[in-house]
């Protein structure tokens, strides 16, 4: 989709985002996209390196959707999410060390060195996993939905998916239920246009994911993914909507990743100029530009920010790599209780 | 002494024993609420516990699985069906990749109390792809557990378990068994402990829910030829008392295994592999596995009877174990 007609489906003015006002917390939500953008960047160093094992899923580019939605989080929300998950669990508050040391394959990892990658969770944080099937988040998360709603906590369930995910069943399974049950779910889809190394044309007869929502008689919504306030709205209108038991929302949040779909992948299948295009609307840099025309921060103090939150990526990496590797006994527990 | 009850209301019963005791427990599936469910095991629990609680789903057994994934993340307690255990198929990344793995992967962060009900086994006409005893599809999955309650009792007993367990455990209800009476026990309700259901000095004989049946009959038969056969079943897969079986083999020096279903990578040959393993010494003779025939199932009924192993099956195999 050319930027002329994604901005006429958004409803755009080519005057984009200048004028926005900015949110209170802006420095907050900054420095988490910023966080989850040098995570990754660390992640794909530590691969160059051979330090992580199996494959990892790069979220460069995604961050304002995992920012956005989870800045509308309250305790006892939970969320759950893909594989290329990290930006997700990171904006739902997971701690970057033990992210990293997840990955890293360690004993203080989020998840002991038994999940990796693409298995991060924290259940204190209401993380309930990203998930390594595609889709499969979908089921689970439609059943944290029905905790919710069965113990009147008032509490949501948010679930990111992929683009490719829509086309599997469970996709069509776990909406329709969650509709006929009314529960208190939000789906969003990040639709990066590639499922694994297919454009989403190849695979998907329709072009708007969001207009899936009328055949289970729910709302859908589209916005603009690589805008982080406009993120946060639609994520606000549907996390209203599921706490007044009201029910789920279906919102497509249009983005691009910036790496290829997993380590081996250099995405060569991608037409020439197209990630240029993406990156010269790149989140970040975007919204430090409505942070700076609004007057709020200064180029150099935004430069600082940068900074000082690439310090804080390293230090928590460097504490990761200097945790030991689980004990070989680690082996058969969690097996069952 | 209270009237007898048949499997299906035991089912019926366990399922509402639960759900009196502790209000996270809710049911859902296809049919299980407003209908009683498919096999009627869950008659009345709707008009008992509410829509809130006893749930029809739409046709969707991955939504199914997961829906009770999530919800025992969060701390319910559910009950999902699946109606025919060959419609695991259907469902199962969410059994085998997601219910059975999840505590694993999350560093023992998710507690699973999910109990997952499916009606197995052949014997009532079905055909092919409803009428399949599939717990040895999961075998070899660790993260589950597997029950295969055979009598009234066990319909009973081993639901009530499986509810309270903090694992995922699979019970396989057996369609051909549903009518028959028993009574209804009283507790302590555990998983992992085998029946003896018939000492016997001659051989020892291992098999459940429909098999175990026909093994107490052949053993009815060859008790006036004076051959004597120890029945045990299992009564659950996973965890296995393997413990039960060798103090029996270690007197009888004799091992058979009936098992309903094909005999590659089952329970049977899991058991007889164990067995051989660490109590070799013991065996006066090779172990025997009576199996089904390594077809799908047929349709029509004498095709079906010949494909499930029967008393006759039982008998020769254990006659030969005797005489060689």
């Amino acid at each position: 989709m050319s930027q002329t007609s994604f901005d006429a489906a958004l409803g755009h003015s080519k005057e984009g985002d200048a004028g926005q006002r900015v949110p209170p917390d802006w420095e907050q939500l900054l420095r988490t996209m910023l966080c989850i953008r040098n995570f990754e960047d660390q992640v794909k160093g530590l691969f160059g390196s051979g330090l992580v094992r199996g494959s990892t899923h790069l979220c460069q580019g995604q961050e304002a959707i995992s920012v956005g939605v989870c800045s509308q989080l309250t305790p006892g929300d939970v969320v759950s999410c893909t594989y290329r998950g990290h930006g997700a669990v990171l904006a739902a508050g997971a701690e970057m060390d033990a992210a990293f040391a997840e990955i890293l394959g360690r004993e203080g990892g989020l998840c002991g060195g038994k999940g990796g990658s693409m298995h991060l969770a924290d259940l204190s944080k209401g993380i309930i996993g990203s998930n390594a099937i595609v889709g499969a988040q979908l089921p689970i998360a439609i059943g944290a939905g029905l905790a919710a709603q069965h113990r009147k906590t008032g509490k949501v369930s948010v679930a990111f998916t992929g683009d490719g995910s829509t086309n599997i069943g469970a996709f069509h399974e776990s909406v329709n239920m969650a509709a006929v049950w009314r529960l208190p779910v939000v789906v969003v889809i990040e639709n990066n246009h590639y499922g694994e190394y297919s454009p989403l044309a190849a695979t998907t007869a329709i072009t708007r994911l969001c207009d899936r929502a009328v055949s289970y008689g729910i709302p859908g919504v589209l916005v603009d993914g690589n805008d982080l306030q406009a993120v946060q709205r639609v994520a606000a209108d549907a996390f209203v909507r599921a706490r007044q038991g009201e029910g789920p929302t279906l919102i497509e949040a249009d983005t691009y990743r910036h790496e290829g779909h997993s380590r081996s992948d250099p995405a060569k299948y991608r037409p020439e100029g197209e990630l240029e295009e993406w990156l010269g609307r790149d989140p970040i840099p975007r919204f430090e530009e409505v942070v700076r025309a609004a007057g709020a921060a200064s180029p150099e103090q935004l430069e600082s920010i940068r900074a000082e939150v690439q310090v804080e990526v390293k230090s928590a990496l460097e504490r990761a790599k200097s945790w030991p590797e689980p004990a070989a006994e680690r082996l058969y527990e969690d097996v069952y209780r | 002494m209270s009237e007898q009850l048949s499997c299906r209301e035991a089912i019926s019963l366990a399922i509402a024993d639960e759900m009196d005791a502790d209000p996270d427990v809710i049911l859902f599936g296809e049919d299980v609420g407003a209908a009683g469910g498919v096999f009627k095991s869950t008659v009345g629990l709707f008009e008992r516990f509410g829509p809130e609680r006893v749930r029809d789903t739409p046709i969707s057994e991955q939504a199914i699985v997961g829906t009770a994934i999530g919800a025992a993340i969060m701390g319910l307690r559910p009950i999902a069906e699946i109606m025919f255990a060959d419609f695991a198929g259907v469902a199962f990344d969410q059994l085998a990749n997601q219910l059975a793995k999840l505590r694993y992967l999350t560093g023992g962060q998710a507690n699973l109390p999910v109990t997952v009900r499916m009606a197995n086994g052949a014997g009532a006409g079905f055909a092919a792809q409803h009428s399949q005893a599939t717990e040895n599809w999961f075998l070899n999955v660790p993260g589950l557990k597997i029950a295969v309650p055979g009598t009234v009792e066990d319909c009973y007993s081993l639901l009530r378990a499986a509810v309270r367990d903090d694992d995922p455990v699979l019970v396989f209800e057996h369609k051909n068994l549903l009518g028959m009476k028993g009574d209804i026990p009283s507790g302590p309700y555990r998983l992992g402990e085998a029946a003896l259901v018939r000492p016997g000095r001659d051989v020892t004989v291992v098999a459940t829910q429909q098999m175990r049946h026909r093994a107490v009959e052949a053993a009815n038969i060859l008790a006036g030829e004076g051959i004597e056969l120890e029945v045990i079943d299992p009564r659950t897969l996973v965890p296995f008392d393997d413990a039960k079986v060798a103090e029996s083999l270690a007197r009888t020096a004799r091992l058979l295994v009936v098992q309903e279903g094909p005999p590659g990578g089952g329970w049977g040959a899991s058991l007889i592999a164990r067995m051989a393993q660490s109590h070799f010494h013991c065996f006066d003779v090779p172990p025997r596995l009576v199996a089904s025939a390594e077809t799908p199932i047929p349709y029509a009924g004498c095709l079906e009877d010949a494909w499930l192993p029967g008393y006759q099956d039982v008998i020769e195999a254990a006659r030969d174990l005797v005489s060689s």
